[in-house]
């Protein structure tokens, strides 16, 4: 195949990202995979235990990159969503819908990883403190954006309408946690920071970072597989999908 | 846009003040709502006291958002809604008086029944007083916020649901600062604090919400 020179927006084109996107998609599995059976080995049997709370904190290295993912995701979405609204770029209002369903499932993971860990520790599944409440809130936030762009049928108006939903719930999500946070608290602190020596030893912290770079590699393989789909459905009348399906599909 | 604010302004009480029934809806489903409450949990005045202020501010709130569907539904039905959208002014114009309309409507009546649901649930004074200044300045914010929902969800299959679905996360803390308001007075403390923050984010939406409720509403008559 000869291909066109490459340039910053090559892959803007939905025809040359499907393609690049499916020769990544393997390599995130793999990278998935791998981050993922060596930070669960390191957390599950390099790490201390943990001199108050016992075995029940191994599952942080679950429920931590799993909060982590979910903020971001979010974050994520919203920017690529208000990049396909700005300028009209189809591909970015697609990768936005395709990151969604991915951004609820780590908010949803970290909730129910939390529950499971608060049980032992707090004795109680849940307690409406800052952090827990404000991720409800997150995941009532993306069930939101889900909704309303399967609401309509407009591909057009779905995508600007959840872009502007996304846009401003990411501005309200700072004012969301800090109201509920002055409003009760109870959460332990955060005990990873950028700036402060981290308080964890660090067989911990080295787990914890590999099973944020395996959520990472999954995030982006099922994303790109999902954007994907999401392509080839939109791009249905386009030559090149018709060719793709092997002329199966309606010219 | 001060001329356009007001016509719409003007043209929406008007039209409120032929269908009377229908915007006295709104503050009756919030009595009957509020009522439920004491038949669902118990008499016991003390309990009912202390529940008073959260369950007035979830009333209030569901009283909006059922209601603010109907903001941009008829407009857009017999096609005034565009017309108003070619005007030559800015349809933050239009957003905004759109919210205004909405809380002179259903804002202000819940806020005048508030007193009466003070007395059904024994609140004393300071509280009643501090649960009336906090929903002065919180239902505006509920009108804003719930407009941008009704313009992002205009026309659609099932927009009711989908409204209340994606708005009250974003209302959460005028709830939060509106009631903990109330319990603070109770409790003996300030509640000055809850007013700024209930203060400033009615000055941030105020700021904010029309802007992005005339992109919505661009974004759903294209």
């Amino acid at each position: 195949m000869n291909s066109p020179p490459l340039r910053l927006y090559t892959f803007a084109a939905p025809s040359r990202f499907y393609q690049l996107a499916g020769w990544l998609v393997p390599w995130f599995w793999v990278a998935t995979v791998a981050l993922t059976v060596a930070g669960l080995y390191i957390g599950f049997f390099i790490a201390p235990t943990d001199a108050t709370q016992g075995e029940a904190y191994r599952i942080i290295f679950i429920h931590v990159p799993a909060a982590w993912m979910s903020m971001l995701l979010y974050l994520v979405m919203a920017f690529w969503a208000g990049i396909g609204w700005a300028f009209k770029a189809r591909l970015a209002s697609m990768v936005a819908r395709a990151i969604a369903p991915t951004g609820a499932m780590f908010t949803f993971l970290a909730l129910w990883t939390g529950a499971i860990w608060g049980k032992p520790t707090w004795g109680t599944w849940w307690v409406w403190d800052a952090r827990l409440t404000s991720e409800l809130i997150l995941l009532f936030l993306y069930l939101g954006y889900i909704a309303l762009v399967n609401a309509i049928d407009d591909v057009r108006r779905a995508d600007q309408a959840g872009a502007l939903l996304a846009l401003v719930g990411s501005v309200n999500v700072p004012i969301i946690y800090f109201s509920v946070k002055w409003w009760n608290t109870l959460h332990q602190g955060a005990t990873i920071s950028m700036t402060a020596a981290p308080k964890m030893a660090s067989t911990m912290l080295t787990a914890m970072l590999l099973m944020t770079l395996a959520f990472w590699a999954y995030a982006f393989a099922v994303v790109f597989t999902r954007t994907r789909a999401i392509v080839v459905e939109r791009e249905a009348h386009a030559g090149w999908v018709a060719e793709l399906a092997g002329g199966r599909m309606r010219p | 846009m001060r001329d356009l604010f007001l016509a719409v302004l003007l043209r929406d009480l008007k039209l409120a003040s032929r269908r009377r029934i229908d915007s006295l809806l709104p503050v009756v489903f919030f009595i009957v709502a509020l009522s439920l409450f004491p038949l669902g949990v118990g008499p016991e005045p003390q309990m009912l006291r202390d529940i008073a202020p959260g369950i007035v501010w979830v009333c209030a709130l569901l009283a909006s958002m059922l209601s603010v569907g109907s903001l941009f539904a008829g407009d857009l039905a017999d096609g005034s809604l565009e017309q108003m959208l070619l005007a030559p002014q800015p349809a933050i114009a239009i957003a905004a008086a759109k919210s205004a309309a909405h809380w002179l409507l259903t804002g202000l009546p819940l806020i005048v029944a508030t007193p009466l649901v003070g007395l059904l649930f024994g609140l004393s004074g300071p509280a009643l007083a501090a649960l009336l200044a906090g929903l002065l300045l919180g239902t505006p914010i509920l009108s804003l916020l719930g407009a941008l929902g009704a313009a992002l969800t205009l026309g659609l299959r099932s927009g009711g649901m989908l409204l209340i679905l994606i708005v009250l996360p974003l209302t959460m803390p005028a709830l939060i600062f509106g009631a903990g308001a109330v319990s603070n007075v109770e409790a003996g403390l300030s509640a000055s604090g809850h007013f700024s923050l209930l203060g400033a984010l009615l000055l941030g939406t105020a700021l904010g919400a029309p802007l992005a409720t005339a992109a919505a509403l661009r974004i759903s008559t294209e």
